[in-house]
C-alpha cells in the first residue's frame, strides 16, 4: 500500500511526474473532470484547517469523486476515547483514499498502520505538511523553471513550522541547493534537520536579520509564527512579530526573487507586497488544488 | 574481596563502572530467585575501573537493552564452571519498548498501544531517533 506521510516517500522523479502532472491539470482541469467518478476521500481533520481541508475536497470534487469527513476532533468518535488507530480502521472502510491532519506528531504512521487505504499525511503536528511542500515545489518550479542551484531563505518559525521541515527535506535532494535560515534564536531548525544537512554536505547559514540575506535569495519562504505550538502564551506574544517583510525590504532584493508563504499569514507579509510581482503566495494557493488533484489520483492509480 | 565462581549462568563483564546498578533495575536482576552479586569499581587494566555482575543461573537477558545502556560490555555464558561463549554488544540499530519518547507532541503520548520505537541515527553520538516523530533521544536509561 502506498502512503504519503513524508515527502521523501516519493522520490525526485516522482516529484517531477506529478508536478508535471499538476501543470496539466492546471492548464485543462476539464480533461481531468470524471476520471475519479465514485471513488470518496476521506478528510479526517483532528486539528482544524481551512485551506488544506478545503484544498484536498476541492481537489477530489474537480476530479468527479466524493468526501466525507470531519472537520474537528470534536465531531469524529475522538471525543468518546476511541483510539487512533481504530478510527482509522473504521473509516479506511467507508472510503478509497484518506487525507489525516492530525495535532500528534507521528500520527500518520500509526494511521498508516491500521488502513486498509492509501493514507496521505495533510500536517502532523509541528512535524511535516507534504502536501504544502508539493505545492511548495510546484510553485518554484513554475517560477523558476527548476529545482537546482537555488539559494533558499527560509525565514520566521523554524522550530515548528511543519512546512519549513518538509521543505528543507524535499530540496535537500537538489544539486546546487542553499538554504539560508533566518530565525530567532528561539526558532531555529531543529538540530536533527541541520545534522542531516552537515551529513550531505549542504550549504548553510543561520541568521537573525532578514535584510542582509535577501539580496542573495531566489526563493524567500515566509512562515507564520504558530501560536498552537507554543505551551507559553507570553513567548509567542514576545516572537510573533520579529520578521515582517516590507515594500522597503522587499527593495533590497533582486528582481528574480520570488516570495512564497504556506499562509495562513498574520502580519509577517505586509499586504502592501501583494501586488509585487515577486510575491506568488496566492498563486501558491492555486497549485495546492491541482498538485493535490495529482496526488489523488497518482495514490489511486497506485491502490486501485 | 572474593566473590564465589559461578557454575552455570552468566558474567557481565567490562561495565562502566557505576552503570552496574543501572543495568540491574533495567533487566529486573533483583525480581530473580537465584544469586546476583554485583561487584562495583574492580581494578581493570584497560578500564581503570569497571563493574562486573555475576548471576547464579542461566536467564534470557534483553542484549538490546544491555548493549543500548553500555556496548562495551561483554556477556560470558559460563557451563560447568568453564566460560562457554563470550558475546560482544554493540548498540541495537532499533529500540523497541525499552525507552519512552519525551516529546509531548509525539503520538505515542497519546496512542498507548503502540509500540515505542526509536532508530540508530548517529553510532558514533549514539543518537536515537523515534521512529513516528523524529523526536533525538541521547544513549542511556
Amino acid at each position: 500500500m502506498r502512503h504519503l506521510i513524508n515527502i521523501t516517500d516519493l522520490t525526485v522523479e516522482e516529484i517531477e511526474e506529478l508536478v508535471t502532472l499538476g501543470e496539466a491539470m492546471r492548464a485543462r482541469p476539464q480533461d481531468w473532470r470524471e476520471t475519479q467518478r465514485g471513488r470518496i476521500l476521506g478528510t479526517l481533520f483532528f486539528e482544524p484547517s481551512t485551506r488544506t481541508r478545503l484544498s484536498f475536497e476541492s481537489a477530489m470534487l474537480s476530479l468527479g469523486g466524493s468526501v466525507l469527513g470531519f472537520a474537528s476532533a470534536d465531531s469524529s468518535s475522538t471525543s468518546k476515547g476511541e483510539s487512533l488507530q481504530d478510527t482509522i480502521r473504521t473509516v479506511s472502510s467507508y472510503c478509497d483514499i484518506i487525507a489525516m491532519r492530525h495535532p500528534k506528531e507521528g500520527a500518520p504512521i500509526a494511521a498508516r498502520m491500521t488502513s486498509n487505504v492509501p493514507v496521505i499525511n495533510a500536517g502532523d503536528g509541528g512535524h511535516n505538511h507534504p502536501t504544502q511542500t508539493l505545492t511548495d515545489l510546484m510553485t518554484i518550479r513554475r517560477e523558476k523553471g527548476t529545482f537546482e542551484g537555488l539559494t533558499i531563505g527560509l525565514c520566521g518559525d523554524l522550530k515548528f513550522g511543519r512546512t519549513v521541515h518538509s521543505l528543507v527535506l524535499a530540496m535537500s535532494r537538489y544539486a546546487g541547493t542553499r538554504f539560508v535560515f533566518i530565525s530567532p534564536p528561539e526558532l531555529r531548525l531543529p538540530g536533527y534537520l541541520l545534522e542531516e544537512l552537515r551529513e550531505k554536505g549542504i550549504p548553510y547559514e543561520e541568521v537573525e536579520r532578514m535584510e542582509d540575506v535577501l539580496p542573495q535569495l531566489d526563493i524567500l519562504y515566509m512562515t507564520r509564527v504558530q501560536r498552537e505550538r507554543f505551551f507559553n502564551e507570553a513567548d509567542y506574544v514576545r516572537l510573533k512579530d520579529t520578521y515582517i517583510l516590507t515594500p522597503d525590504k522587499l527593495a533590497l532584493a533582486g528582481e528574480g526573487l520570488r516570495v512564497l508563504h504556506p499562509l495562513p499569514r498574520v502580519n509577517e507579509i505586509s499586504p502592501k507586497v501583494d501586488d509585487d510581482p515577486r510575491a506568488v503566495y496566492f498563486d501558491q494557493v492555486r497549485n495546492g488544488r491541482y498538485i493535490r488533484m495529482a496526488l489523488i489520483t497518482k495514490l489511486l492509480e497506485e491502490n486501485p | 574481596m572474593n566473590i564465589d565462581s559461578i557454575n552455570r549462568g552468566i558474567v557481565l563483564d567490562h561495565i562502566q563502572a557505576g552503570r552496574s546498578i543501572e543495568i540491574d533495575r533495567a533487566l529486573g536482576l533483583r525480581e530473580l530467585d537465584c544469586s546476583v552479586a554485583i561487584i562495583r569499581n574492580v581494578r581493570s587494566d584497560a578500564m581503570g575501573k569497571k563493574d562486573i555482575i555475576k548471576i547464579d543461573e542461566d536467564i534470557d537477558i534483553d542484549l538490546d537493552v544491555l548493549g543500548y545502556i553500555d556496548p562495551g560490555i561483554t556477556v560470558n555464558i559460563i557451563v560447568d564452571g568453564v566460560i562457554t561463549e563470550k558475546k560482544h554488544l554493540s548498540l541495537p540499530k532499533r529500540l523497541k519498548n525499552i525507552v519512552r519518547c519525551k516529546n509531548p507532541r509525539c503520538i505515542t503520548t497519546t496512542e498507548t498501544a503502540l509500540d515505542q520505537e526509536f532508530v540508530l541515527i548517529d553510532p558514533a553520538r549514539r543518537v536515537y531517533r523515534c521512529a513516528y516523530c523524529d523526536a533525538e533521544l541521547g544513549a542511556g536509561v
